[in-house]
């Protein structure tokens, strides 16, 4: 198929040739149109990973908010410890790479005619479109939780106002007050998440409220890096953070704004300062695309991260079934550069070689106090499995001077992650 | 109507990185632009890079993360992946 040339083009110092057809598949998709919807960790590396594959690419990234607020690190944030403008980054470097950045939503999309409808009416063609969209609270999960609900108890896991919002009422919580955080079942996005909160959260009330307490109400029995947070819960915070496990009668099954109550099957839960982390789901992008299944999240092939769902759409990030891999802002970054190797593969008429990935997840438990998980993965089954005798997390018994050096290479990570996806 | 004027596309389109060579930038910058302790990798000598992953792997060189990392990729692959490291700009 010859799609018409509006220019002609040359690299430099390859020979220009005269031809009246263009015989070959990986000339004929060479000047590709890729359009990237979402432009957090996974769509901003993405776009970028691509641009610079094949600099004949035309690449878009649609994206609705001018400054995106990175969800990584807000928990120092909550605690008082971090301005949230270091959460916050710009599009001006990825349009300097010459990417069309497009602020606006996607409004339909037409999977057979490979084209997206954006909210002002216009229309994008692609030969290839990647969805980075992210998660989505499920607000019909948890009866009593809605938008208004969470404006009572924040849910905090899309970071921005949310963020603040529960910083301001941790600061203005009473000595002696009750934190209660409701941590919910998998998958979920960041899984050390709420414990790094509890952490972090409980740091500050020691410091600044010291008889206050904090309670994690859990829909789950274990969760990532546990002994590491419990054992630290013990040198640091004791008798400040209770933990209640699923078996314990943990999960939350309702909550009320009005009265700050958290209700389990067991007990009702009253809250001076109550973050609901709700069930999520991938977000609306994916339920237009139609590649999201009755989970709520996105299957994928693995080598490509084309949705099993539809064709020519591929998904990476968070809203992503990516099988060991955790939802992290490391391995949405990796999963972007190895999804637009993929696609640069496929748009140059070729198949794409078995990738492995990694991911790295630093939590900190206090300020000087940081511990890691870490994975290596593989396509196995069509899926992402563990490559065993790989990975881990940080040692249980390691001194000080690790916890601190693990504490600086996380702020390490996040200053060149986010050089690299947005910088 | 003009015929169609194009480049011969042998080089343009960068081969494809060996498995999991992409992924040290999520870590280590590029450059020593970004403020941190870990050490930029592209342009480095690869035998360098290989008997580094090796001394990481056996534990011989203790680490944080990069042993339970190494752990993860054959002699072979860390060749692959030092080879394209060192071929970066």
């Amino acid at each position: 198929m010859i799609r018409s040339t509006r220019r002609a083009f040359l690299s430099g110092g390859t020979a220009a040739v005269t031809i009246a057809l263009m015989p070959a598949p990986a000339l004929a998709q060479a000047k590709a149109r890729i359009v990237v919807l979402g432009g957090g960790f996974a769509g901003a590396t993405c776009a970028r990973t691509l641009r610079r594959a094949d600099p004949r690419f035309e690449v878009t990234l649609v994206e609705p908010n001018p400054i995106f607020t990175a969800c990584p690190f807000s928990n120092a944030v909550i605690a008082g410890l971090r301005d949230i403008e270091a959460q916050c980054f710009g599009y001006d470097a990825i349009r300097a790479d010459g990417i069309a950045v497009v602020p606006q939503q996607a409004a339909v999309i037409n999977a057979q005619a490979r084209r997206v409808m954006l909210g002002d009416g216009s229309a994008l063609d692609y030969d290839r479109l990647v969805l980075a969209p992210g998660i989505a609270i499920r607000w019909d999960a948890l009866p009593g939780y809605d938008g208004a609900a969470a404006a009572v108890m924040p849910h905090a896991w899309l970071a921005g106002d949310q963020t603040l919002l529960l910083r301001r009422q941790l600061e203005a919580m009473p000595d002696g007050g009750t934190v209660v955080i409701s941590a919910p079942a998998n998958p979920f996005r960041c899984p050390p998440g709420p414990y790094e909160r509890a952490s972090l959260i409980a740091y500050y009330l020691k410091k600044a409220k010291p008889r206050s307490k904090l309670i994690i109400l859990d829909a789950k029995d274990n969760f990532s890096k546990q002994r590491l947070f419990q054992n630290a819960w013990q040198q640091l915070y004791p008798e400040l953070i209770e933990w209640v496990s699923l078996s314990n009668g943990g999960k939350v099954v309702s909550v009320d704004a009005k009265t700050r109550t958290l209700v389990t099957d067991f007990a009702t839960y009253k809250a001076d300062v109550a973050n609901v982390i709700p069930p999520q789901r991938a977000a609306g992008i994916a339920q237009l695309a139609g590649v999201a299944d009755s989970t709520g999240w996105c299957p994928i092939e693995p080598v490509t991260f084309e949705a099993r769902l539809q064709p020519n759409i591929h998904v990476i990030g968070d809203a992503a079934i990516a099988g060991a891999m955790p939802k992290s802002a490391f391995a949405a970054n990796a999963q972007a550069k190895v999804c637009a190797a993929a696609v640069a593969t496929l748009l140059h008429g070729e198949s794409p070689s078995p990738p492995k990935l990694i991911n790295t997840c630093y939590s900190l438990v206090a300020p000087d106090y940081g511990i890691s998980i870490a994975g290596v993965y593989r396509p196995a089954g069509g899926q992402f499995a563990d490559v065993e005798g790989a990975g881990g997390v940080s040692p249980i018994d390691a001194p000080p001077d690790f916890r601190a050096l693990e504490a600086a290479y996380a702020e390490a990570w996040f200053r060149t992650i986010t050089a690299e996806s947005f910088g | 109507m003009l015929p169609l004027v194009l480049a011969i596309a042998t080089s343009a389109a960068a081969a494809e990185p060996p498995p999991g060579a992409t992924l040290c930038s999520g870590c280590h910058p590029p450059s020593a632009s970004v403020e941190t302790k870990v050490p930029p990798l592209r342009g480095r000598d690869p035998a360098e890079i290989v008997a580094a992953m090796q001394a990481f792997r056996s534990g011989e060189r203790l680490s944080t993360v990069m042993g339970r990392l190494a752990k993860g990729f054959s002699d072979d692959e860390t060749r692959a992946i030092a080879a394209w490291l060192a071929a970066q700009p």
